[in-house]
């Protein structure tokens, strides 16, 4: 502690040292202004005017052009600013001035250099006194010059040290990161402690940004000092356990870079991240699957060791499908070697190979990532399937990768380079793309290369003959080093392909006649390669190769002739000599290999046909004798005492012909990407083929596997996949109408599913499942654990999960019946009935209690769907049915209802005053919504109840962002008691978390001018998985502005706004229609004859089916709390005719602040055609509820 | 991972560089440099490059190099992707990715980088999120900035930095809600001498510009969905709803962006819009050669072919070129020896032609190979492989946005070999 508080005092004495170094600098500077006079100018017109940072670069006269020339032309004028530290004097008054736009233009300027690489060092103690400037962009400027020259000058950097201190105390999230961001950068060794502190609290800090910011400054301090490695570890063991998917990215990273090989870190967080890989961000995905790469390899056994033993026993190689049954043609030694290893363990064991589990689950999730935009994704997953997959399974990485060759030409290369390795040993794998591959003559040159690579790899008996067809065209191609390739390409086909060997050669044979001497010389080299397999046949050719040492002049080319020429000297013994002696005459002139040719020839020469070529190889041997090189010299004299018997030469001599004219071998012409499988792919050591620094060598597969249990969690992960809930919600759009047995189970919560997932894993684990066997199995499992959603498969577990729902339900006081009245009415009477469909029920609206955090919009939209469907159905139901029956619909909880409402037709009793009994049936805690209900109750007439089973919910904390906490709200449109000007709004809190959040309150509420908020009490302790709700009043008046507030937890505080819909900012009046006209006509004179000032009319075709006066009066109150006016004193007073031809429905309310009448009729016509008429004082909650009616009417 | 970034203009000229862990001198650049000269053209210079301490990873774009400056092991294409990000970014920004372009804008270019790596890892590069934080250049901001003294530097978190949509930032609002995609297609084809195909495939993208309020759900759906063969999406698509109902929904980011690529089967056959009729000859005595090209269209689906060009790269050797074109302009350039034919529309009942001599430099050898013809084409409200857009349903938003599909088919690699 004590280097600390050295520290934080420091900056006191800094400050005086700041003002010695400026005041030495002035003084400097000083001393040379005179010679700086011809600036002098400048500098006048910066202190002329300095309140205007335009001028600077706008203003007129000649200073300012120049100026100007210097701040955009760069290079050559800012050089001069290193040389003349009169700019630098300007700069630093400017950076001194108390107006933040000179700062701001200077700090631009500094960065500018920066920027362009000029050195602005000097400038330190002026930009390091504005570290605390209030101006954000002179702050940030100012941190981007720090992080560049701390290192230089460490004792000033500290100066700016307690500023990010208290930076990192600060409540907004981007400061405190951006603190930590700096602070981290800064490379001075002394303030390590204080990193080390500053990274252990952000990583428990309630922002993620700031955690994700703190696993980016592991890697930072660690580079800093390694001796911090122990503590640093402890961190990312911390952050590794983030549930966020924006730190996963970042501490993988960290991990990474820090301590790669504790690998048991990742044990209890292997399934989680393979869960929440789709979210990460791309950067994050690449660095997280390579690390499971490695950890997959070190954890699981090789999922071809089966295989292998297959295609061992013969006849069944067929078996994992056709896309490989070319692989064993190129079973590498190594391979072998493996194989017969694992056969060995295998044999030992006697027991079938079954995929972990884990494995599969890695697998599975990564493989839709292939499907990525971020070329290094589709990389990184690739490689994954290639190390990790079973041969049947790699195939699918093709077409992506085939895919990214359409990219920039770097991917390209990047991507071919890749693709060759793996054309090695997975031909079968890329053949059905060949084409793909073929080469444009707009291809650069190492794009071309590669693409024969993968091509020549490719080849086959079966594609040899199109691919040389292909290789024909190329060989005409203007760019030569293409050509030598393309040639190299045809000598490896050659003898990869026996069928196509002499084709080969004929067409190279016709290659030395090209004009191009490159050509003929890579002709020659690979000519030479090819005869040595069959020399016999091909003596003529040899002859024609003779003939061309007169021509080619390429080195190369020319010593592999001799060598020819000097190997099957036998056959043809007539040209031999005379070549030798043509070669003798420019031995001199030769290059090093030749020379070394020549002499290897004469020896060969000299050795069979003695007689002829005595003396020349005699000649040669002395001419090598005096070469300047010494191997050659040694040559010369080796062979002389080899092969011309002397006295002394001892027994060697007798074995010169076998020396020498021993059969070679042939060479095989091999693959540069053979072998290079043993680096990661897609690694920068597999690109060099040369291990990079840093890199982590890919372990082998284990004998056998390490314990998989470690990798068990204990709790439960909530898996937050918002990708996956809609097509939950599609599925379940299709089930409507199925039973709801499989329904309910069909629809599990996230939170199950995990669990469920959680259970088949650790059970396969124990009992080593036999259920992943094949693929197909395989692949629904997926659907099923990664959708939660697969019927058949989890109907084993409905009654268990009905248990648990019961077992829920017993514990929380009916959530839902405390949000809808109707609804939890509903609830009690099917409790009577039967049990399991209050557990169905339950479990869908709990169902989509998740999903609607997951993503409220679609599920709202169609909810909205769902609901006309039902009100179709509705009616059917409730014809006998009082139509004072208010109709419950568009709410949340939809589904539930009509699973009931079906039931209520099997009801034999069914009660129109349904909707009132509900007292007893609520729990204490919402005495007040209770005492609302109850009230309007006795005022109202039950005509014109409103609907309030049709609340609609509102999030206001997602699961996601809340961190296991949601939040949502409905306006439960209740009078608010304690204060009558406010709009009651309802506020559910869920804690899905695993640990309960306390003292849930709300604080620092932004309002609007004349806002008022009731807060609601504080809710002391929320336990995991329990739902409360409470009442809070907010007085909106009558403006639909959000009121913003900070929703607290004991770790975190949480920016959440609540908007109101202009429906809820009303309340109901009751009026009779009498009343209703008279208001009406008061309101239109009350501002003269202005008609259409407050009064808004809106003509709209309604739809069919709400053309009822039902779903007209139904729709209305729904988007807006209002009551309607009795229609049957329509009829009583003012008209004689009984059955009036257009119904009118009117409705009345007044705002809630300041109490004006609201207004509205609905005159329906024939055909769907009616009218809607909206009254009220306030023209633009008028013309608001004009726009919402309509769009509820009109859906 | 990423330890420096350096701009490089084509003659050489280092004129930005940006470090994120310490300083590596600019002297580094010279190995790639040096590579530079080796390489004939620039696309050629090696994009890894292995030096005693670095390794340096470099990309060619809009005519700049992106070099950065690597010290450990990392993905190579993890920062190719990211430099070509980079580029984009610039382009986003300021509507041109160009060496002019970054000097006037070097501070900001310079705010944007540091904010795009911490430590070398990338931080923030979704272009909303950039956005949020610096703001990109306008005429009205800047003087507005002027007047009021406020800075084009965000002070809150971009709330998509810590959303699970990072792609799209909340309160988008608009007056008039549009969505409109624009379905690309490019042929990817070589044809022989004789006109036969010798490879041919589709590749296509949906580009779109949407312009949405609030946070709509947008779901896109194909009528023919099986012919798309390869995939990938913007990260908004949700993977598993393509691939059990094939259809695309996702939360659109705010304004333009390119939704998804994909590949058309090459096993269907791929109708080719355009024939060529060409006979490049040199002759074997004398400086001296034909050409003769005939533009025609085949299978175009009853549309019109517009935008037709021929480039030609001559060989070294021709030292003059005189021809005529019946119908549009050639431009012919000496330096590179690129041929320009740019036609324009095509007219099935005259087909355009070029022809005339071309003249070798004396003594020189009749040159080997024929050079290729690159074609380019464009045919509107023609999605060539027939894939069509089915319908688009917004979720999540009350409003009835603009809905707008246009079809476009492109030449991509179509080349003629001769």
């Amino acid at each position: 502690m004590t280097p600390m508080q050295k520290l934080l005092q420091l900056p006191v004495n800094a400050m005086n040292m700041v003002k010695t170094a400026q005041d030495q600098m002035g003084q400097q500077d000083e001393a040379k202004s005179p010679v700086m006079t011809p600036d002098g100018g400048n500098h006048n017109w910066y202190n002329g005017e300095p309140n205007d940072p335009r001028h600077i670069r706008f203003g007129s006269g000649g200073g300012d052009q120049e100026e100007r020339a210097h701040l955009e032309e760069g290079g050559g004028s800012l050089s001069s600013l290193v040389t003349q530290p009169l700019r630098h004097d300007d700069l630093k008054e400017m950076l001194d001035s108390n107006k933040d736009s000179l700062k701001l233009e200077a700090m631009k300027r500094i960065v500018a250099m920066i920027a362009r690489g000029k050195n602005a060092s000097d400038l330190f103690p002026a930009v390091v006194k504005n570290v605390a400037c209030k101006n954000i962009e002179v702050k940030k400027l100012v941190y981007v010059y720090l992080v560049r020259y701390a290192e230089e000058q460490q004792d000033l950097a500290l100066l700016s040290i307690s500023t990010f201190q208290r930076g990192l105390k600060d409540p907004n999230q981007l400061i405190r990161a951006s603190a930590l961001r700096v602070l981290s950068s800064i490379r001075v060794t002394i303030i390590v402690p204080i990193m080390m502190l500053a990274i252990k609290e952000a990583a428990s800090d309630m922002s993620p940004y700031v955690r994700k910011t703190a696993a980016h400054a592991i890697p930072k301090l660690y580079s800093l000092d390694p001796e911090q490695k122990d503590c640093l570890i402890e961190v990312i063991e911390k952050l590794l356990a983030d549930k966020t998917t924006l730190v996963a990215g970042s501490v993988v990273m960290a991990f990474e870079e820090v301590c790669p090989e504790r690998i048991d870190l990742i044990h209890k967080n292997y399934r989680k991240l393979c869960n929440l890989l789709i979210d990460v961000e791309e950067w994050g995905q690449v660095v997280i699957i390579n690390m499971l790469t490695r950890y997959a390899r070190t954890q699981f056994l090789n999922p071809n060791m089966n295989e292998s033993l297959l295609e061992e026993g013969g006849g069944e190689k067929a078996f994992y499908g056709s896309d490989n049954d070319d692989d064993t043609d190129d079973e590498e030694d190594k391979e072998e070697k493996e194989k017969k290893k694992t056969e060995a363990t295998a044999i030992v064991k006697r027991k079938p190979y079954v995929m972990d589990p884990d494995h599969r689950l890695l697998l599975r999730n990564t493989k839709p990532l292939l499907q990525s935009r971020n070329a290094a994704v589709v990389m990184a997953v690739a490689q994954l399937y290639f190390h990790l997959a079973p041969k049947a399974e790699v195939g699918v990485i093709a077409k992506a990768l085939v895919r990214l060759m359409r990219s920039h030409s770097e991917v390209q290369y990047v991507v071919l380079q890749n693709v060759a390795t793996m054309s090695i040993k997975r031909r079968g794998m890329f053949e059905p793309y060949l084409k793909s591959f073929y080469i444009r003559s707009t291809d650069p040159t190492q794009i071309k290369v590669l693409k024969l690579e993968v091509l020549t790899n490719l080849a086959n008996e079966t594609n040899i003959s199109t691919i040389l067809r292909e290789f024909q065209t190329y060989i005409k191609s203007n760019d030569k080093d293409f050509v030598a390739a393309t040639i190299q390409a045809i000598g490896r086909c050659a003898t990869n392909i026996g069928e196509v060997r002499d084709t080969c050669l004929n067409g190279l044979v016709q290659l030395l006649s090209n004009r191009d001497e490159l050509v003929v010389a890579e002709s020659v080299v690979v000519i030479k390669k090819l005869l040595q397999m069959q020399p016999e046949q091909h003596s003529d050719i040899i002859k024609h190769m003779a003939k061309l040492t007169d021509n080619i002049q390429v080195p190369m080319a020319r010593a592999s002739i001799l060598w020819l020429i000097g190997e099957y000297c036998e056959h043809v013994p007539k040209i031999a000599p005379d070549v030798l002696r043509k070669m003798a005459k420019t031995f001199t002139n030769e290059e090093d290999i030749v020379k070394l040719q020549i002499i290897n020839l004469a020896a060969k020469l000299y050795l069979t046909n003695s007689k002829q070529t005595k003396l020349l190889t005699q000649y040669v041997l002395n001419l090598a004798k005096y070469d300047q090189n010494y191997d050659i010299r040694d040559r010369a004299r080796f062979i002389r005492q080899l092969i011309v018997p002397t006295d002394k030469s001892g027994a060697l001599s007798k074995y010169a012909k076998k020396l020498f004219l021993a059969l070679k071998p042939a060479p095989v012409l091999e693959s540069p990407f053979k072998d290079r499988d043993h680096f990661q792919l897609g690694s920068l050591s597999h690109l060099l083929n040369a291990k990079a620094g840093g890199y982590q060598v890919l372990p082998d597969w284990p004998e056998a596997a390490p314990d998989p249990s470690v990798r068990n969690v204990e709790v439960k992960e909530s898996v937050p996949e918002w990708t996956k809930c809609s097509s939950r919600e599609k599925r379940k759009e299709k089930k409507a109408d199925k039973p709801f047995y499989s329904d309910s189970e069909g629809e599990s919560g996230p939170t199950e599913s995990a669990d469920s997932a959680s259970d088949t894993a650790s059970g396969s684990e124990s009992g080593s499942g036999s259920e992943e066997s094949g693929s197909g199995s395989e692949s629904e499992e997926s659907n099923e654990e990664s959708e939660s959603a697969s019927e058949e498969d989890e109907e084993e577990e409905g009654k268990k999960k009905k248990k648990n729902v019961e077992k829920i339900k017993a514990r929380k006081p009916v959530p839902e019946s405390e949000s809808e009245p109707s609804s939890g009415e509903d609830v009690k009477k099917s409790e009577k009935k039967s049990k399991p469909r209050i557990g169905s029920s339950e479990s869908e609206s709990e169902e989509d209690d998740d999903s609607e955090s997951e993503s409220s919009e679609s599920e709202e939209e169609e909810s909205e769907e769902e609901s006309e469907e039902e009100t179709k159905k509705k009616k059917k139901t409730t014809a006998s049915k009082p139509p004072s029956k208010p109709p419950k619909k568009e709410n949340k909880k939809e589904k539930k209802e009509m699973s009931l409402l079906d039931f209520d037709d099997f009801d034999p009793a069914p009660s129109p005053s349904q909707v009132t009994p509900l007292n007893n049936f609520l729990s204490s805690s919402l005495v007040t919504d209770l005492e609302g209900l109850s009230l309007t109750d006795n005022v109202l007439s039950p005509t014109t109840i409103v609907p309030s089973g049709n609340l609609k919910t509102y999030e206001l904390l997602h699961r996601i962002t809340g961190e296991g906490l949601s939040v949502e709200y409905c306006f439960s449109r209740q009078p608010f008691s304690p204060d009558p000007h406010m709009v009651a709004v309802k506020i559910q809190f869920t804690n899905s978390a695993t640990s309960e959040a306390k003292s849930l309150h709300m604080e620092d509420a932004k309002l609007q001018s004349g806002m008022r908020i009731k807060e609601f009490p504080e809710i002391e302790v929320l336990p995991a998985g329990e739902t409360v709700s409470v009442v809070m009043g907010i007085d909106f008046c009558d403006s639909t502005q959000a009121a913003n507030f900070q929703l607290c937890t004991h770790t975190r505080k949480f920016f959440v706004s609540i908007q109101p819909p202009v429906g809820e900012l009303m309340m109901p009046i009751f009026m009779t229609e009498n009343e209703f006209k008279k208001e009406q006509e008061m309101l239109l004179q009350s501002l003269g004859q202005l008609m259409g000032m407050n009064e808004i009319t809106e003509k709209l075709t309604l739809e069919e089916k709400c053309q009822g006066e039902h779903a007209v009066v139904q729709r209305v109150t729904t988007a807006a709390n209002l009551s309607r006016v009795p229609c049957g004193s329509d009829k009583e007073c003012s008209h004689p005719v009984p059955p009036p031809p257009f119904p009118i429905h009117r409705f009345a309310g007044k705002t809630v602040t300041s109490g004006s009448l609201v207004l509205v009729s609905v005159v329906t016509k024939e055909d769907g055609a009616a009218q809607l008429t909206v009254n009220c004082e306030k023209m633009v909650i008028g013309t608001m509820l004009v726009k919402d009616i309509l769009q509820a009417l009109t859906q | 991972m990423i330890n420096s970034l350096f701009l490089i203009n084509p003659s050489g000229e280092i004129f930005l560089e940006k470090h994120w862990k310490s300083v590596v001198s600019r002297s580094v650049c010279d190995y790639f440099l040096e590579a530079k000269e080796k390489a004939l053209e620039p696309e050629d210079v090696p994009p890894v490059i292995h030096t005693p301490h670095h390794y340096l990873i470099s990309i060619y774009r809009d005519k700049l190099f992106f070099l950065s400056v690597i010290q450990t092991e990392v993905p190579p294409l993890f920062v190719i992707e990211f430099l070509h990000r980079v580029a984009e970014m610039i382009q986003d920004y300021f509507g041109e990715c160009s060496e002019t372009v970054v000097k006037d804008h070097m501070v900001m270019v310079y705010e944007l980088l540091e904010e795009m790596l911490d430590n070398g890892f990338p931080l923030a590069t979704e272009s909303n999120v950039l956005k949020e934080m610096i703001r990109p250049p306008t005429i009205l901001r800047s003087v507005v900035n002027t007047l009021t003294g406020t800075s084009n530097v965000g002070d809150t978190l971009p709330t998509g930095q810590l959303s699970t949509i990072p792609w799209r930032r909340a309160g988008v609002r608009y007056t008039n809600n549009e969505a409109y995609f624009d379905v690309v297609e490019e042929i990817d084809a070589i044809l022989d001498q004789s006109g036969t195909t010798v490879f041919a495939e589709i590749q296509g993208v949906v580009e779109a510009c949407v312009k949405l309020s609030g946070m709509p759900d947008l779901t896109l759906s194909f009528m023919n969905p099986r012919l798309l063969d390869d995939v990938s999406f913007h990260p908004c698509v949700r993977y598993k709803l393509w691939e059990s109902e094939r259809v695309l929904s996702f939360i659109p980011p705010d304004g333009n962006f390119t939704l998804m690529t994909y590949h058309v089967n090459a096993q269907n056959l791929v109708a080719i819009p355009v024939y060529v009729k060409q006979s490049i000859s040199f002759f074997e005595c004398g400086s001296d050669g034909r050409l003769d090209v005939t533009v025609g269209p085949k299978q175009t689906m009853g549309k019109t072919v517009e935008g037709v060009m021929v480039t030609v790269h001559l060989p070294k050797t021709i030292l003059s070129i005189n021809l005529t074109a019946t119908q549009g302009s050639y431009t012919y350039d000496n330096g590179t020896k690129l041929l320009v034919w740019d036609i324009g529309k095509l007219n099935p009942q005259k087909l355009p032609n070029l022809r005339g001599s071309l003249s070798l430099q004396a003594g020189a050898p009749k040159p080997e190979e024929n050079p290729s013809l690159n074609i380019d084409l464009k045919i509107q409200q023609l999605a060539i492989s027939g894939l069509k857009v089915n319908r688009l349903d917004m979720f999540g938003e009350k409003y009835k946005p603009f809905k707008g599909v246009k079809y476009i088919t492109k030449a991509g690699k179509f080349q003629v070999r001769t």
